[in-house]
């Protein structure tokens, strides 16, 4: 039996690139699926049974985190050394102080029954949601960066660096938004994409 | 018994079933080299309805036979009890208004039915019907079958896809796959040799409904989304119909039919009839004619479908939840597929086009292509159907309770299976020697929204100072859909005791003692037919034996040789009426060899006169 890797990257085959092709991470993981499912192993040994479950829980959850370019961002920082707090930032990014100030306050109002925040609130969120646009475009530009950098270089680092700030920040974001939507819509909690949960 | 399995059990030539264990009807079916088959009971008949009752000699009936006593034994007889699987009292006081119940006083986290005099959990009810899909299916092949894909619906949480796995194996059956009936539904069409894409399946059942999102691609079936809800289905239909008509019948009558259990099942009877006919006519009539009293009342389709409308509407609400969840607009939703014989309705499938924005399919029958798509699902395990794949999703959210009655959520809904998680815990007090580790499921924040799974007690831990211990604790959910949780202690890699305590379910125990039971009780209805079979072959010997006591050979027999039958015919006769069928069997033999000579004289006599042309008898 060969040994499996925990590594999400090794087990696919990839290079540890923070851009990646969809496309192509579906390939493999329909190829690897066919390789490993328990559908395949039925009738085995135990000892197989057990091995095809382990690699396709490695394998799923690992297709899970790396289609996603955020919680693939997370991943490969944690692997590098640069983990991202473990609990959401509780610290304003300075250049949103204002506006998350005066979101709050809108907020307290539509819970204590002023219908007339509303409106307000529902441009918060389109703003903020554009503010989310904007950071995944940086994001997108500075994944670029550490693919493009020698690995381990200090340039590389930087860019880890740099990606660890811009996901700290979209995360607060997130939460506001997720705030927002709550209050705006507090019987549809239970449906808000699981993205925003996290 | 023993036979059997040195026969079979080595080189497993038994063969792997698909089985839908539906809430109103079940089927099973195997995959044979033209593709799957629905498996016919030894009258021809595919359906077994998911009937149960306790017969006269105690045993549990299941079927055709047991939809009879539905009519004449109501109070012994149990149906859709697939609604009370893997779950408690508490859940299921709503149904009980409308579902003829009997609940135990002492059920507890698992709820026990009254039959007659006796009670049974949901669990050996359904194994009740699995036992007889099982006897049919061995008829048919002609070979053991003890190993089975059985479907579920998409929507059912770890209890009650444990629950369902129980009842595989108290009907002697190991459940290689649970497989949910939306994707077992889309194996069956074999819509990935058309085209890749992405199709939704409706899966309008008689007590469940699930609507599931895949993507097809070169035979692999990926599930990208999936909702549902279990408790609704053909049953709140017929329930709606049928307090409309018991009003009438009170208004008409001046009676209350509803406390008379038979009234009732046969105006359910009545009511389902008319339901059926209105997919197909524009106007039918429930009509019962009880006890030397008629009841008639027409209704068109159009009040039909106003009255089920807001039916219909809830089955909208998980679709719009699952195509939001896969991130596809009902634009890009290639096929439709329609499962379930609520499907038939007219009124379905102009929502499921309205909303899909594409004509369902209808082609295979809604009640047979979740059994054949489980048989696929079985040639699939068996290897023998290589060229398709399923990867299936859970269904619900897995978290575990944390400080405050929240909710912490570890591995989330719609993610695909196997899927796993680890946390790690550790010690709240010096010298601590438990963790309780409480599991749940749902979307929902708080613990008090989310359906409780099971607590997991971390035994035997190493007592050191509060906060030091290391608990490693892994979540992983098999591809059944069902959590198994191991763990480890991260300092010494030593693998910890993890005991289940189940929320809604049976414990381990609690099945093995069952499964002992059954085998018990297997081994006395053998030992009783053992018995009952050596009575009568000893009937038919000494029937014979007395009968050639009045023949000329009897007379030619010795003194002595005729004092040895009158001899081995008394022992015959003082064990025949003891349980034991060796003793019998044993007499038999031994009258058998005392009469040896004396039937050899017989024969020639018989022989003799032929030659003379005397007739003899």
């Amino acid at each position: 039996m060969q040994a499996l890797s925990r590594d999400y990257y090794d087990f696919f085959g990839l290079d540890r690139k923070l851009t990646l092709d969809e496309e192509e991470l579906r390939k493999r993981f329909y190829d690897l699926s066919r390789q490993w499912h328990p559908d395949r192993f039925s009738r085995k040994s135990a000892e197989e049974q057990a091995q095809a479950l382990e690699a396709t829980s490695i394998l799923n959850d690992g297709y899970r985190t790396l289609r996603d370019p955020v919680k693939r961002a997370e991943y490969l920082l944690k692997e590098e050394g640069f983990p991202i707090g473990e609990q959401r930032s509780k610290d304003v990014p300075p250049e949103l102080l204002e506006e998350v100030f005066e979101l709050n306050m809108t907020l307290e109002e539509l819970k204590s029954g002023e219908e007339s925040a509303r409106p307000q609130l529902e441009a918060a969120k389109q703003n903020f949601g554009r503010v989310r646009e904007e950071i995944d475009v940086e994001l997108s530009t500075l994944f670029l960066k550490y693919d493009q950098a020698e690995a381990q270089s200090e340039t590389a680092k930087q860019a880890l660096h740099e990606i660890r700030g811009v996901l700290n920040r979209r995360r607060y974001i997130e939460n506001l938004l997720r705030d927002v939507d709550r209050a705006l819509n507090p019987s549809a909690a239970a449906t808000v994409p699981l993205e925003e949960q996290l | 018994m023993g036979a059997f399995q040195i026969d079979f059990g080595e080189s497993r030539k038994s063969k792997i079933v698909g089985i839908d264990l539906g809430t109103t009807n079940s089927l099973v079916a195997e995959m044979d080299l033209t593709g799957p088959r629905i498996i016919e009971d030894p009258e021809g008949r595919k359906i077994v309805p998911s009937i149960v009752s306790l017969a006269e000699n105690g045993k549990l009936v299941a079927g055709e036979p047991a939809r009879e006593l539905l009519l004449t034994r109501p109070e012994r007889t149990v149906y859709s009890v697939k609604r009370l699987m893997g779950r408690g009292v508490e859940d299921v006081r709503d149904e009980l208004k409308l579902f003829p119940f009997r609940i135990a006083e002492d059920s507890e986290s698992v709820i026990k039915l009254k039959l007659g005099n006796r009670t049974f959990t949901p669990p050996e009810i359904s194994a009740a019907v699995l036992q007889q899909l099982k006897d049919n299916a061995e008829a048919a092949l002609g070979v053991p079958v003890t190993e089975a894909v059985i479907t579920v619906p998409a929507y059912f949480n770890d209890a009650q896809r444990q629950a369902t796995k129980d009842a595989g194996r108290l009907a002697g059956l190991e459940v290689l796959r649970l497989v949910n009936e939306p994707t077992a539904a889309s194996l069956a069409y074999g819509l990935d040799k058309r085209q890749d894409g992405v199709i939704a399946v409706y899966d309008f059942g008689g007590g469940t409904f699930d609507i599931s999102i895949l993507r097809l691609h070169d035979g692999i079936f990926e599930v990208l989304a999936t909702n549902g809800d279990t408790h609704l289905g053909g049953d709140d239909i017929d329930n709606l119909l049928l307090r409309i008509a018991l009003e009438d019948v009170q208004s008409e009558w001046g009676t209350d039919l509803s406390t008379d259990s038979e009234g009732v099942q046969r105006l359910r009877r009545a009511v389902v009839k008319a339901k059926e006919q209105l997919s197909f006519v524009s106007e039918s009539t429930i009509e019962l004619d009880y006890r030397g009293r008629k009841y008639q009342r027409s209704i068109d389709r159009a009040l039909f479908e106003r009255l089920i409308a807001p039916i219909v509407e809830r089955t909208l609400e998980p679709c719009r939840a699952c195509l939001a969840d896969a991130k596809m607009p009902p634009e890009q939703i290639d096929e439709v597929v329609m499962v379930g014989g609520s499907t038939r309705i007219p009124l379905v499938r102009a929502a499921v086009e309205r909303l899909f924005k594409a004509k369902p399919h209808t082609e295979l029958n809604p009640d047979e292509v979740v059994a054949l798509g489980a048989a696929v699902q079985a040639g699939i395990l068996a290897g023998h159907v290589e060229d398709k794949l399923l990867l299936d999703v859970t269904p619900l959210s897995l978290g575990i309770e944390t400080m405050g009655g929240v909710v912490s959520k570890l591995i989330h809904r719609n993610s695909t299976i196997p899927a796993s998680a680890t946390e790690t815990f550790t010690t709240a007090v010096d010298g601590q020697r438990n963790v309780l580790i409480h599991v749940l499921q749902g979307e929902r924040e708080l613990v008090k929204d989310c359906r409780s799974l099971a607590r997991f007690d971390l035994k035997d831990i190493a007592p050191m100072p509060a906060g030091l211990a290391r608990i490693e604790v892994r979540f992983l959910i098999d591809a059944n859909g069902i959590l198994n949780v191991t763990a480890r202690d991260a300092r010494t890699g030593k693998e910890q005791t993890v005991e289940v305590k189940p929320s809604y379910g049976l414990t381990e125990d609690q099945v093995e003692a069952m499964i002992r039971e059954s085998f018990e009780k297997a081994e006395e209805d053998m030992r009783e037919r053992q018995v009952r079979e050596a009575r009568v072959e000893a009937d038919n010997i000494l029937a014979a034996t007395e009968k050639a006591q009045k023949n000329d050979a009897w007379f030619s027999l010795s003194q002595e040789e005729r004092k040895t039958i009158e001899a081995a015919k008394r022992e015959l006769q003082t064990v025949y009426n003891g349980n034991d069928h060796h003793a019998i069997n044993e007499k038999i033999e031994q009258l058998n060899r005392a009469t040896t000579k004396l039937a050899e004289n017989m024969m020639n006599t018989a022989v003799r006169g032929a030659l003379k042309g005397t007739k003899i008898d």
